[in-house]
């Protein structure tokens, strides 16, 4: 009976102190900080690994049903070896004492300085090391998807996965030492918030110089110069691939404010998601007008890449910009897609599913964009783009070379036409429309 | 003589023709979905800024074994059923059809259809 009535005195007690006024609270302390910064990392983080999904999704819908084991394949593949890669080599390239065009080549280990036997020891500012690593691992991720997509349906899946783990190991950290790492583009300036170049672009050069030196497609090109589209076998997919992708954007950009330990970086970090939104939305609607008009009716797949040309015309710089220009960065890179996309059909590259003009493209117009927020001087911001460019087309086509000459670029012809789940995987992605068991 | 009557339809005439014929005794057919074209043209489409042509036009085609003297009220049952007066509403073609065999009993000729 007393247990029961003190239980109560104690309750209603605890609930008066709560309605009691609290002490104002100071800036988090140091601990809190560091906690929240790392939680930014771990979270932003994970909402990015999700962007493997979105891109196997948009990829698997717009190649045709006999190519979709291959490349889901090869999405899943390229997401874990640039996991491993950038454990095994790629993480310390890029960031452990870069003298300034390269880091260091060794495996990554965890190193958490700040905590110690006594606790947290550090003053705010930084986070978990193994947080950080998480976070810029999914981005690598990120950069090698944009290959799969452009070179899909001709590429042996084999050499592909190779090229992968060379893009992620070596030839993307080594340029992003030179800015995220602290190295020379940093120095002089270079502006790239969530990496239009330093991942977008990077992953556009290597996809561009993939689709010239594999080749276009069988039949995609007549010898009279006409194009023959292969449709894509799942739009429904490719549309939620493109919605899960915005989605993990706002990983991508909302984590690369590097901090949430203060309500200056979680107002920041709301700003990016913000821009972010409006940037893809904007995208999308010029797509879909520059589609209506141009070819009399609105084009899906357009208005897919147009949003994701909006992200990754948004990502040098979604912070400072307000929300008209944030729309304005995210309807021109929309509208380079559009324009862009035939253009690649002219000069007969192939690009099964737009990614050189959403990643490459929008990425340079990104990039070059953040001087009219004021982040940057043009000539810094070209300066950056060439020179990563330059270095990621040169070693790619290096690589596809040799692996040209070491394993072989594309399947046979008779393989291409019959379809690569077959001849690759010895599996068909949907075996009962046809075969009923 | 036995008759083989092949019609080919538009896509989703399926119901329509099973119930008009149904109402003429008939209770099996073999149905197909095939593509085809005569004198309806194809489509354009355009997709990602390149137009094609789509020559071949998704179609229906219906196959029932009959006794001779069933095979034009069949086939005037689908034509009724089939005539919408446009272009692309299809054809019928009617073989003659020198043996047909239930498989689970053997019976052939009349008692197999």
């Amino acid at each position: 009976m007393f247990r029961f009535r003190f239980a109560k005195f104690a309750s209603l007690a605890s609930f008066g102190l709560m309605l009691a006024p609290l002490p104002a609270l100071a800036a988090p302390d140091a601990e809190t900080a560091f906690i929240f910064n790392s939680l930014s990392f771990l979270v932003h983080g994970f909402i990015v690994m999700l962007m493997a999904a979105g891109f196997c999704m948009l990829e698997v819908g717009l190649v045709r049903s006999k190519n979709a084991t291959v490349q889901s394949t090869k999405n899943i593949g390229l997401y874990s070896i640039a996991g491993l890669m950038y454990w095994l080599c790629g993480y310390n390239l890029m960031y452990m004492d870069v003298s300034g065009y390269i880091g260091t080549l060794m495996p990554w280990s965890p190193a958490d300085a700040s905590i110690t036997e006594a606790g947290y020891t550090g003053d705010g500012t930084d986070y978990a090391a193994s947080s950080d690593w998480f976070f810029q691992m999914v981005f690598v991720a990120a950069a090698a998807s944009i290959v799969s997509g452009a070179v899909a349906e001709r590429v042996k899946l084999t050499t592909f996965l190779v090229f992968s783990g060379i893009l992620t190991g070596i030839i993307y950290p080594i340029q992003g030492s030179w800015t995220w790492g602290g190295g020379w583009l940093s120095e002089m300036g270079f502006s790239d918030f969530a990496g239009s170049t330093i991942v977008h672009s990077v992953g556009g050069w290597a996809a561009l110089t993939g689709a010239i030196i594999i080749g276009a497609r069988k039949g995609k090109y007549t010898a009279d110069g006409g194009i023959r589209p292969m449709p894509g076998s799942n739009l429904p997919l490719a549309t939620i691939g493109t919605f899960v992708l915005w989605f993990g954007w706002f990983g991508f950009n909302g984590g690369s404010q590097l901090a949430m330990g203060s309500a200056a970086d979680v107002a920041a970090i709301a700003n990016i998601f913000v821009n972010t939104n409006i940037a893809a939305a904007a995208g999308v609607v010029v797509a879909i007008f520059a589609t209506q008009i141009l070819y009399g009716k609105i084009d899906l797949t357009m208005a897919l890449n147009g949003a994701l040309g909006g992200l990754v015309a948004i990502t040098a710089e979604p912070l400072a910009p307000t929300p008209l220009l944030a729309a304005f960065i995210g309807g021109v890179g929309a509208l380079l897609v559009v324009i862009t996309v035939p253009l690649l059909d002219k000069f007969r590259i192939d690009d099964v599913v737009g990614a050189i003009p959403v990643h490459l493209v929008a990425g340079i117009w990104g990039t070059l964009a953040v001087c009219i927020s004021g982040g940057a001087s043009f000539g810094v911001q070209l300066t950056g783009i060439i020179a990563i460019g330059v270095f990621v087309s040169v070693t790619s086509a290096v690589v596809w070379y040799v692996l040209k000459a070491i394993m072989g670029l594309r399947p046979s012809e008779e393989d291409e036409v019959s379809g690569l789940d077959l001849s690759e995987c010895g599996l068909e992605s949907y075996p009962d429309f046809t075969r009923q068991s | 003589m036995m008759k083989y009557i092949i019609a080919i339809v538009q896509p989703g005439r399926m119901e329509d023709i099973q119930r008009a014929l149904s109402e003429i005794g008939i209770s099996g057919m073999t149905v197909s979905e095939v593509q085809g074209y005569g004198r309806q043209k194809g489509k354009t489409e355009i997709y990602r800024g390149a137009e094609y042509t789509i020559d071949f036009m998704p179609k229906i085609k219906v196959e029932l074994a009959v006794e001779g003297k069933l095979a034009t009220k069949v086939t005037d049952a689908i034509k009724d059923v089939c005539n919408t007066g446009r272009i692309g509403d299809g054809k019928i073609f009617t073989l003659d059809l020198s043996e047909a065999m239930r498989i689970r009993t053997g019976e052939v000729g009349q008692a197999a259809l």
